[in-house]
């Protein structure tokens, strides 16, 4: 996969939200890429920063909320400072978004098969009638049953399932080349969360799409993703190959947050928990955001913040992978860390 | 004893007496439209059948789950059974005595709590913490002075993992998993043996989820709680129950111990739920989700509600409701299908659970 140019390039991303009582940073030198056809998972729990990151993408992010530093590139070109109107080609046309809430980001008051329509004649080279037919088509693709009459029924004639469906139509239909999916299925119940996470990989593949999937639920992310990037109070903590990072995780962050998803499999007695809360964006410690909660936290991680290393498979935001770094070392080999007691 | 109208046998309870116990229990909503219009139209009355015959027992101590998909009525029984709403039909009995009458003695009620799911709703943002978990240990006078009520405050919070401090603030100065023990803290507070738990941890995230599932845990050894749990997320679920009842439009279609019911799962909807459960060690796994939607509560499918899902349905499940009975091969389950009690289910472990031991 490396070997291709990367889709998607974000560099150093930093996003700020100023306020009266000074300037919070949302994210803080974030920095991944996406290649082309690829599923990128990133996870994290409320306030990490994930939903940040797939707004910052999509030129969505909630004013004051600004870019301050960095960069993000489609396809080699910057879109991260392209004028409103001309985003608003980009969105649609070369980045489709889908968002938790099937309700609000389709129109109540046009029929689905406007929305498709119209969203096709705006980015593709198509009449109404040529649209309406492919409308039709992408509505049985994604599995609506009798496509040709409810193409003209209304948002709230479909039940949840059916319009997170329908939401998915729209985001393929102007055929683009990165789907930014926050939380598709979190509105769901579970089998039906099943069926759009099935759908979404087909398509995905089908086309050859990329995708980044932003979700809190690791078991999604381990099913649908081919990397994930783990976030903790606006910084990527971890980042690696989904199998890597479930199975043997490499920063303490990410060995607690898997330990303490409950296994379907069989039963524990107590779930590994990580102590205390994430940190308001107010109040992010200095040196490693993670230290005050860290089992494996030592001298350096309260005083110097510690980029993404080299953890074997994978690559953590840890002072304990610095292979120059005796204590860090020493450290490593005391606890016999990777491997999450889980299975 | 208490006299059962309905032949469904029920599992006893060892121990004497049940902590909590309904039978046949139903809750009918109203959802018609207004008479005029009804009487223009031609309709008749429009009822949802919230939760339509539901019996179970929970024996003292123990923890029962009750698991379904949005609408499922697993809420609904929650509120039946701490009496938030009265039943449509049947019973329901608290530690051996009808709950309309339990529900009339202070004394009984001091008995029954309940944990809500969002611990941004359910406290007072205008109350400091130390009020909100005073007032019951007030109303039920359980406590006399400010220094003996303040004395309980700080031990309950010690008791949840918060500070005596904490009592000064207020909720909105707490995170959601310091909410969500808030809300335990006062729960605690008038000294029960029974907690309603309707989904405790579903709007917290998984780290703090597992604070919250711990703490519960360690509540219930300590001071011998009964719990009926109710939850959307089996992983939770199996991880808190000793039994578990999974729910369907209404009705109970499974009721087994926790580990025979995740290892054999015999009704085709709890089949079908397991196997629809993203888990970590399905990396790459191919699902086969179940196909179809809930159907509505108030045009329920005719026969076994889940028919029109099931891949095992004939023209019986169609025509005939199933009730609830021991399941053939595995006797401590109850399961309502038509397949399992004709033997034409596949008696083989859950699908995950066969990958889990290959």
């Amino acid at each position: 996969m490396s070997n291709t140019r990367p889709l998607l390039e974000v560099r150093n991303l930093r996003v700020e939200f100023p306020t009266r009582r000074g300037t919070l940073v949302a994210l803080d030198d974030v920095s991944f890429d996406i290649h082309p056809g690829e599923v990128l998972g990133v996870v994290g729990e409320s306030g990490a920063g994930k939903s940040m990151t797939g707004a910052a993408i999509i030129g969505l992010l909630e004013p004051p909320g600004r870019i301050a530093a960095g960069s993000i590139s489609l396809a080699g070109r910057r879109i991260d400072n392209l004028p409103y109107k001309e985003m608003r080609t980009v969105r649609g046309r070369e980045i489709g978004a889908i968002f938790q809430d099937p309700l609000t980001t389709l129109n109540p008051l046009y029929t689905v098969g406007r929305q498709l329509v119209e969203t096709m004649t705006t980015h593709l080279p198509l009449n109404p009638a040529q649209a309406r037919k492919k409308a039709i088509e992408w509505l049985e693709l994604v599995g609506i049953p009798a496509a040709a009459q409810r193409i003209d029924s209304y948002p709230h004639e479909f039940s949840g399932g059916m319009r997170q469906r329908v939401v998915i139509a729209l985001a393929l239909c102007a055929e683009p080349k990165l789907i930014v999916a926050d939380e598709p299925t979190t509105a769901l119940d579970v089998s039906i969360q099943a069926q759009v996470i099935a759908l979404l990989k087909t398509l995905a593949r089908e086309k050859g799409t990329s995708m980044m999937l932003v979700t809190h639920d690791m078991g999604v992310i381990a099913e649908t993703a081919d990397r994930v990037a783990v976030m903790y109070a606006g910084r990527i903590a971890e980042i690696g190959a989904v199998r890597q990072v479930v199975k043997h995780p490499a920063h303490p962050y990410t060995i607690g947050l898997m330990g303490s998803i409950p296994p379907i499999s069989h039963r524990m007695d107590r779930l590994l928990q990580i102590e205390g809360a994430m940190p308001r964006l107010s109040a992010i410690p200095k040196g490693c955001a993670y230290n005050p909660r860290c089992p494996r936290v030592f001298d350096r991680c309260r005083g110097e913040r510690p980029e993404l290393l080299d953890a074997g498979d994978t690559r953590a935001a840890c002072w304990l992978y610095d292979r120059a770094d005796k204590d860090a070392a020493h450290a490593v080999a005391e606890s016999g860390y990777g491997e999450v007691r889980h299975a | 004893m208490l006299e059962r109208s309905v032949a469904t046998p029920l599992p006893p309870a060892s121990g004497g007496t049940p902590m909590l116990e309904t039978d046949d229990v139903a809750r009918f909503f109203d959802v018609s439209r207004p008479l005029i219009q009804r009487v223009i139209a031609r309709e008749g009355k429009r009822m949802l059948r919230a939760v339509d015959g539901v019996s179970f027992a929970i024996p003292k101590g123990t923890t029962l789950s009750l698991v379904g998909e949005s609408g499922c009525g697993k809420s609904t029984v929650a509120r039946l059974v701490v009496g938030l709403y009265g039943p449509t039909r049947g019973k329901v009995f608290f530690d051996g005595q009808d709950l309309a009458v339990a529900r009339s003695d202070a004394s009984q009620r001091r008995r029954m709590q309940m944990i809500f799911q969002d611990p941004y709703a359910s406290l007072n943002p205008r109350w400091r913490v130390r009020d909100i978990i005073a007032e019951p240990i007030r109303a039920f006078g359980l406590a006399q002075g400010t220094v003996e009520i303040d004395a309980r405050v700080a031990e309950l919070l010690t008791q949840v993992g918060l500070s005596p401090l904490d009592g000064q603030k207020y909720p909105h100065e707490f995170s959601g998993g310091q909410r969500q023990r808030i809300s335990i803290a006062r729960a605690l507070s008038s000294n029960p043996e029974f907690l309603v738990c309707d989904e405790p941890t579903s709007a917290l995230d998984v780290s703090v989820q597992a604070q919250i599932l711990n703490l519960m845990k360690d509540l219930q050894s300590r001071l011998g709680l009964t719990y009926l749990f109710i939850s959307h997320n089996l992983a939770v679920v199996r991880q808190v129950s000793d039994r578990v009842g999974v729910m369907y439009l209404g009705r109970l279609v499974e009721l087994a111990p926790a580990e025979t019911l995740f290892t054999t799962p015999r009704h085709p909807y709890t089949r079908a739920l397991m196997e629809a459960i993203p888990d970590l060690d399905m990396t790459g796994r191919q699902r086969i989700p179940v196909g179809g939607e809930v159907p509505s509560p108030i045009n329920p499918p005719s026969g076994c509600p889940f028919h029109p899902r099931c891949p095992l349905a004939n023209d019986r499940c169609r025509a005939q409701r199933p009730e609830l009975v021991a399941a053939r091969g595995t006797p401590e389950t109850q399961v309502a299908c038509h397949a399992v009690e004709e033997g034409r289910d596949d008696p083989r472990p859950a699908p995950a659970e066969a990958q889990r031991a290959a």
